[in-house]
């Protein structure tokens, strides 16, 4: 029996709960001895002038043994625009020179001899700033009132799509539009930022840190020091969460490695919390209008999203990620007619980058309004509004009207295992039940069906790298591009190696993270680990038997056909004669046995699923409890249910998190005042019920595992189900849409001015 | 996140801790389960230069019945409060509100002098305590003295206790199998009160409704002249400032008050 499939406890488990892992700040290698620890000294300003960064009081305190300034870094070009079609002139400063353009702004860096000293001397760092207006929010960037790059002339970093044409909704009998906020989110992995660096004397520089991709980050680094990557050694430690805001490196992590050169000694850093908040990648952040029309038989015949996304003061993934909005707009429906238009846009916060979703999200959460706007508009339930406008199920590619090529797909079916798990008519008239008594506690019910795309690889093309060694001991080695940092890699692809060649799972070992050990890889993003880096692992095993057939057929003298895997030997046993073998371990013995592929897959996948989201409102407070969440997660052929339906845990408690609680906030001037952990209300158990998962698997061909990401999913199709399922619960009062985070107030003052409109209207 | 240097005393008895009170001054802080003195120093919001580490000093850990009250030692962890029989039985609105705050964790740490010193005003215990009534007792160089609870938090982080003195013990009366009621309005289940309402015999008093806990005194006087529940929480409000926050606005918070008084004030009717 295949080992695939199976509930395999992580193997990763023991040693993370019990010695603990070691994250970058708790390397003691023997590199970093004397390494200097370096404090940033960060804007306290959004939006100023720079005039004088004065370091002569912080030199004398104890410890001190330089502090850094912009005039000190001569030998350095500004970090360009991650992308070529932004504005040139929107350059990064590796510090701070003649302006701030957020609080956290990087301005010096304090080196000392022990980390305390380092967060006195920072104090002692005068740093005078002329402020200058704030830019908060997507609509004071797109005046271009105040401008973060004087030099480009706009705040506008990325027009995609054209306007929606005037006459787009004609003929439609219902049309049906609101503006709709996707809010900035923080990502809070428990492991903040951290990196290392120590220089050998031949000028090569060993790079520690902590991301989603130990060659993305190295080949980032190379860029912006002018390097050659092969004289970076990058080594990614273990890794306390990332959430997509660790992919590649972030500017810091260069920044150490310059300043260990600079210094001639190695630098270590590790961030403080309030500094993670906000110096750490932000998520989300757009501003959404939909626009949806049809027939009130509930057909819709055409739907618009223009959108503008924040990308914060420097440009990086967030830039990009309208696109990914744009081409998921039309989600699981059948619109005959789908516009979508964003706009990136500057403004002075935190930068955005990818957040568990990134772009999709956004995207799902905005049809799945829209399609709950339109389904109380007709006075249509709104699962029969959207059983009405799926995709019907299909198993040959399915193109969408933005582009999309969807791999194969049953929505109805999911929608419909999810209903059915849900009990959706017997919750339906409960809720008709407490209507009719007028319970205070009052019951909603939200629907969400998504479709995403995952191992998209935007610009880097869909593959991944596997090294396999199997050795003469009988033990086995998998290297992978993939980077693992708390999804289970080292289990699942022993697993894959181990169900080819049957080798014990505890006899293979998983390596990644080392760009010296794996020079080529992808990391871990946008759910595509499985898909590609599992997959690769898959190739691998085949190909390892392949090289192990022609080595065996010569020492066995027999024909290669006549050679099959015996899982039991583990090794290639010669067909109808019992005994006659040779196992991959005595091949090995004889010459290194070991192969390095490359696994490419043609195109993305669409994993695809439905969310029922039930919660209890308390009309009089306006404060709803998730009381269940069923959800049907679609990720094609799954290889350990155990570790699948951990992402969905995680990806559901991360999305719920978003329609209810978490927002990164900015004061007027532009100062953040969600960046403490008392400030910031990032979800714990005690918000969650436990989550009711429903199986469906339908394999994909992209590759031959037939796996889709899981990652993102949870995230992605429990955030719109419980937004809707909240203002379900209030929908008899007159209420039809509550920004997110759905908060207590907000859904009160809701309550109350659907109250007094109908009052009005009685009158 | 790393507080400035300080310097630290640990103390064993209440005659030492006010020793060493003399001796720093205004430099020095008294450390008990350090749950809201030490994160205001990691964000450098206080910085004293000598802690007084008071947290194991034997003779401020006890509840015992005196009286009509039950005295309880300021020393005394929350989740000890949360437990004990006494409390539970001569005045269970304490136990209640005493396992209310934060989490397991933080309530085995904390301590009830030290939540009545810090005078947070969206805290559980003192919202409680001024609906109970009682005392605080605290003592300095002059010996000891009793300060009404409706005297005790005088503004934002600030008490009757002086400089020089520190609490040693809080006394409420015994309630007993009288209601009482408390509902603390949160978004997340371990998080501070919005706003809260605590109600025992006619006594009312709300968190996070100005710069102290207060006594919803409008409530308590309509109830004294025999109005119904709903018409003195109607009340509940009145002569509060609330302000405006990220969670909440003022007027919400007024909706807040009159909706959790009511509900706190019906729950101790039905008991």
């Amino acid at each position: 029996m295949s080992i695939l499939g199976t509930r395999v406890v992580r193997t990763e488990d023991p040693l993370f709960l019990t010695r603990g892992a070691v994250y970058t700040d708790d390397l003691t290698d023997e590199r970093l001895t004397g390494a200097l620890h370096a404090t940033f000294v960060r804007s306290q300003v959004a939006h100023g002038r720079l005039l004088s960064v004065d370091t002569a009081a912080a030199l004398e305190a104890p410890g001190v043994v330089a502090v850094v300034t912009a005039a000190d870094v001569t030998d350095l070009v500004d970090i360009p625009p991650p992308f070529p079609f932004i504005n040139a002139a929107m350059t990064r400063p590796w510090l701070a020179s003649d302006r701030v353009r957020f609080v956290g702004d990087p301005i010096a860096v304090v080196l000392t001899e022990e980390r305390y000293q380092g967060e006195d001397a920072a104090e002692m760092v005068v740093v005078d700033v002329d402020p200058l207006p704030a830019v908060v929010g997507t609509a004071a960037a797109a005046t271009d009132e105040v401008l973060l790059f004087p030099e480009a002339g706009t705040n506008l970093l990325a027009a995609f799509g054209e306007p929606v044409p005037e006459d787009f909704f004609d003929g439609c009998e219902v049309v049906v539009t609101q503006a709709l906020v996707n809010q900035r989110v923080a990502p809070v992995p428990l492991e903040s930022r951290a990196a290392a660096a120590a220089w050998d004397p031949d000028g090569r520089v060993t790079v520690w840190c902590t991301n989603q991709g130990a060659q993305q980050a190295r080949g980032q680094l190379g860029d912006w020091l002018e390097m050659d990557p092969d004289l970076i050694h990058l080594i990614t430690p273990d890794v306390g969460g990332g959430f997509g805001a660790k992919i590649g490196a972030d500017p810091e992590y260069a920044f150490i490695a310059w300043l260990a050169r600079h210094v001639g000694r190695p630098v270590r850093w590790a961030e403080s919390r309030s500094e993670n908040m906000i110096g750490m990648l932000h998520g989300r952040a757009q501003d959404q209008v939909v626009t949806i029309g049809g027939r009130r038989d509930g057909t819709v015949e055409a739907y618009s999203l223009v959108f503008d996304q924040d990308c914060g003061a420097y440009p990086r993934i967030g830039a990009v990620l309208p696109t990914l909005t744009m081409l998921m707009a039309p989600g699981v429906y059948a619109f005959p007619k789908v516009h979508a238009q964003g706009r990136a846009l500057a403004t002075t916060t935190t930068s955005i980058g990818a957040y568990r979703g990134a772009g999709r999200p956004e995207a799902t959460a905005a049809v799945e309004r829209a399609v709950d706007l339109f389904a109380a508009e007709i006075g249509m339930d709104p699962a029969e509004v959207r059983r009405k406008n799926l995709v019907p199920a299909f198993s040959a590619p399915h193109t969408t009207p933005m582009g999309a090529t969807y791999d194969n797909g049953d929505y109805t079916a999911a929608l419909d295992k999810a209903l059915e798990a849900a009990g959706y008519d017997e919750l339906r008239a409960e809720q008709a039940r407490r209507r009719e008594a007028g319970d205070v506690r009052q019951l909603g019910i939200g629907l969400s069906v998504y479709v995403e795309i995952t191992g998209a690889d935007n610009g880097a093309g869909t593959k991944e790298a596997a090294e396999l060694e199997v050795h003469a001991d009988g033990t086995a080695t998998v290297l992978t591009g993939t980077s693992p940092h708390g999804q289970g890699h080292a289990t699942a692809w022993a697993m894959i190696a181990s169900d080819q060649l049957g080798i014990p799972m505890e006899k293979i070992t998983v390596l990644h993270g080392d760009t010296d050990l794996v020079p080529q890889g992808g990391g871990t993003m946008g759910s595509r680990s499985l898909q590609q880096g599992g997959a690769a692992v898959h190739q691998a095993a085949d190909e390892l038997i392949e090289e192990a057939r022609r080595r065996a057929a010569e020492r066995l003298e027999v024909d290669p056909t006549d050679l099959v895997v015996d899982l039991g030997l583990a090794g290639l046993a010669v067909r109808g004669t019992p005994g006659a073998g040779v196992s991959f371990a005595e091949l090995a013995a004889e010459e290194r046995l070991l192969v390095n592929t490359v696994f490419n897959a043609d195109a993305p996948t669409f994993p695809f699923g439905a969310h029922v989201a039930v919660v209890e409102l308390d009309v009089e407070s306006g404060k709803a409890q998730v009381v269940r969440v069923v959800t049907v997660d679609d990720a094609g052929t799954v290889i350990n249910p155990l570790i699948a339906e951990g992402q969905r845990h995680g990806g559901i408690a991360q999305g719920v998190a978003q329609a209810l609680l978490e927002e990164v906030l900015y004061d007027e001037d532009g100062n953040p005042t969600t960046s403490t952990l008392a400030d910031y209300p990032f979800v714990s158990a005690t918000e969650l019920p436990s989550f009711e998962l429903v199986e469906m698997a339908t394999p994909t061909p992209m590759n031959p595992l037939g796996a889709k990401g899981i990652g993102e999913a949870g995230t992605i199709g429990s955030t719109p189900a419980v937004q809707n399922a909240v203002i379900d619960a209030a929908a008899h009062l007159g209420v039809r849409h509550v920004d997110m985070p759905v908060t207590p107030m907000r859904v009160w003052r809701a309550i109350q001015q659907a109250g007094s409109h109908a009052q009005q209207e009685g009158n | 996140m790393i507080p400035t240097a300080f310097d630290y005393v640990k103390v064993r008895s209440v005659d030492e801790a006010l020793a060493a009170l003399a001796e720093h001054g205004e430099d020095a802080k008294l450390l008990a389960g350090g749950h809201s003195l030490l994160p205001i120093m990691k964000l450098r919001l206080a910085i004293p230069t000598v802690l007084i580490d008071i947290g194991g000093i034997p003779e401020l850990s006890y509840v015992r019945v005196e009286g009509d009250e039950v005295a309880v030692g300021a020393g005394t962890r929350l989740f000890e409060i949360e437990r004990d029989e006494v409390v539970r039985a001569e005045a269970p609105l304490l136990s209640h509100v005493a396992g209310r705050v934060g989490d397991p964790q933080v309530r085995h740490r904390a301590t009830l002098g030290g939540t009545v010193a810090h005078s947070d005003p969206a805290s559980d215990v003192p919202t409680g305590l001024l609906a109970l009534g009682g005392s605080v007792v605290v003592q300095g160089p002059a010996g000891r003295r009793s300060i009404p609870v409706t005297a005790c938090w005088t503004g934002f982080f600030e008490t009757d206790v002086a400089e020089d003195e520190m609490v040693i013990e809080v006394r409420v009366p015994r309630t007993g199998s009288s209601g009482w009621g408390y509902e603390k309005f949160t978004r997340r289940e371990n998080d501070w009160a919005i706003v809260a309402a605590a109600a025992v015999e006619g006594r009312v008093a709300l968190a996070n409704m100005a710069g102290t806990v207060v006594r919803a005194t409008a409530t308590e006087e309509a109830l004294a002249r025999g109005a119904s529940v709903a018409e003195a929480a109607a009340l509940a409000d009145q002569g509060t400032s609330p302000s405006s926050d990220m969670h909440a606005d003022a007027e919400y918070r007024r909706h807040l008050a009159r909706l959790l008084t009511r509900r706190a004030l019906e729950t101790a009717a039905a008991a």
